[in-house]
């Protein structure tokens, strides 16, 4: 069961949410109806509590230096003001999580890790800075993260800074962030989601978190901004065609089976953890020329393809299923896969076994949704 | 909470059931159920004709989060299926115990029922 709660725990059972539990966490599934949720995000915006998220600072003369040894990124190269999307893998190249570093200054980064993985991840980078002059420091039980995804999101944004600053936000890139004052606040500000729609991130500490959450609430409500759960957020990123750690990234896995070559920096001259074996997964073609990778499938019929469910061609399985249900965008099923490679090229009809029956899904170029922009 | 129909009766299963005097009984999920389960986006029925045998498996309801089988609550033969819940499953979200009613069923023999009493308090659903 749970045993943690986020600041906004109160907030959510004012307003009628159910949880669930999340990488410890109790977490809001819904709080109405999850399919009024998802098209919420997509046609208006939506406002998550992500306040399980990790935060991890970390701060030195060696900070670049030392994440490019702990992650397999090329972080040193990331700009001020930027922010990288990587992986933090053992050394047999297994992935331990995906996560986003911030960089904020010359010597500081902002780490952010997945719920279940905060502990693991910040006690990793602690063991990983022996020799690194840097300060590692785990800040997330002391944080809160409050995303707002949609299209509006900006125009929602504006209305708790000041006019002064707007153009901060404005101006602010995909995979940015800027410090900004927000409902009186400084707080720190990026432009990333996990929707596939527009949005921002807004890290606040966890007495300041309630006020801001409801006055984005009190704001938003006429923009069509509403309360979004776990069960959305899930559906979102699915359409988006994103990897969730747990289902589509494991210990078991590594980068190059599930498309994640480009963010692992084999040309860096530095050591990192995981190279020599990333370095010969690559070689020996696994996940592009040889085994499974991960695919987009789009079913034929109806019914949809769950976790674990077995991918079938001839009859014969060719793959498991990591991720799938009915996309509610585009009302057809979806689903995240890994199939053999020689079946993984887009318009490849496999079956599901569908509890029992084989069902025809064909492998689509992902992501299943783009918004346009 | 969830809304447990006073007037009906239920499985353990999370089905409920209507019985007439003359004529099939009407059938469907508690709300209990349907809120556990999501937003209802497929629902599979037994056909028209067939016979569906208590306790077994006769259907499935699938959910954006999850999918369930659908037990027959009674043994008997299938009269009548609602296409409205078929062709719009959010029915049995907004409306379990009416218009998102799914099958009817000229009864032979009943499974194991619960009184509304007795099945809102092993679920926690509220009559």
């Amino acid at each position: 069961m749970s045993e943690k709660y986020t600041a906004l725990y109160e907030a959510h059972q004012r307003a009628g949410a159910s949880f669930t539990d999340f990488g410890g966490w109790s977490m809001p599934l819904k709080y109405s109806s999850e399919l009024a949720e998802h098209h919420g995000v997509r046609n208006a915006a939506g406002l998550f509590d992500l306040s399980h998220m990790g935060e991890i600072w970390v701060s030195g003369p060696d900070a670049g230096a030392f994440l490019d040894y702990a992650l397999v990124g090329k972080l040193s190269a990331v700009a001020v003001g930027k922010a990288k999307y990587s992986l933090i893998c053992q050394a047999d190249g297994g992935i331990v999580d995906d996560l986003i570093s911030y960089r904020r200054t010359d010597e500081k980064y902002l780490v952010v890790p997945n719920a279940g993985n905060a502990e693991t991840v910040a006690a990793l980078l602690a063991e990983r800075a022996a020799g690194f002059d840097v300060v590692v420091e785990d800040v997330s039980q002391a944080t809160s993260l409050i995303a707002v995804q949609g299209p509006v999101s900006e125009e929602i944004l504006l209305t708790l800074v000041p006019e002064a600053q707007h153009l901060a936000v404005t101006e602010l890139k995909y995979y940015a962030s800027v410090e900004v004052t927000i409902n009186g606040q400084e707080l720190l500000l990026a432009r990333t989601g996990y929707t596939g729609e527009d949005g921002f991130e807004i890290y606040v500490p966890n007495a300041e978190a309630e006020a801001l959450w409801d006055k984005l609430l009190e704001n938003g409500t006429a923009l069509g901004l509403i309360p979004a759960g776990l069960a959305a957020r899930d559906s979102l990123r699915l359409e988006a065609g994103m990897p969730l750690y747990g289902n589509e990234l494991t210990l078991t896995g590594h980068a190059y089976s599930a498309g994640l070559g480009p963010v692992v920096s084999l040309a860096k001259e530095s050591d990192f953890v995981g190279k020599t074996a990333l370095a010969a997964i690559k070689e020996s073609g696994q996940g592009t020329t040889t085994g499974r990778k991960l695919v987009g499938l789009k079913g034929q019929g109806r019914r949809s393809a769950r976790g674990h469910y077995q991918i079938l061609k001839d009859g014969i399985v060719v793959g498991e299923v990591t991720s799938g249900q009915p996309s509610p965008t585009l009302g057809y099923p979806v689903a995240l896969a890994y199939v053999d490679v020689e079946l993984a090229t887009p318009g490849t009809l496999l079956d599901v076994d569908l509890r029992g029956k084989a069902e025809p899904f064909e492998v689509v170029t992902l992501p299943f949704y783009k918004r346009q922009k | 909470m969830s809304k447990v129909a006073a007037e009906l009766k239920y499985s353990a299963e999370h089905e409920w059931l209507a019985s007439h005097e003359a004529g099939p009984a009407t059938i469907g999920v508690s709300a209990v159920a349907a809120d556990a389960l999501g937003d209802i986006v497929y629902v599979d029925l037994p056909e028209v004709g067939s016979t569906v045998t208590a306790g077994q498996t006769c259907g499935e309801i699938e959910s954006t989060k999850s999918v369930s089988d659908l037990y027959a609550p009674v043994t008997g033969e299938v009269t009548e299926v609602n296409a409205d819940a078929i062709a719009d499953p959010a029915l049995i979200n907004s409306d379990p115990y009416g218009a998102g009613w799914l099958f009817k069923v000229v009864v032979e023999s009943y499974g194991p029922l619960l009184s509304a009493t007795e099945y809102a308090e092993i679920n926690g659903g509220v009559l």
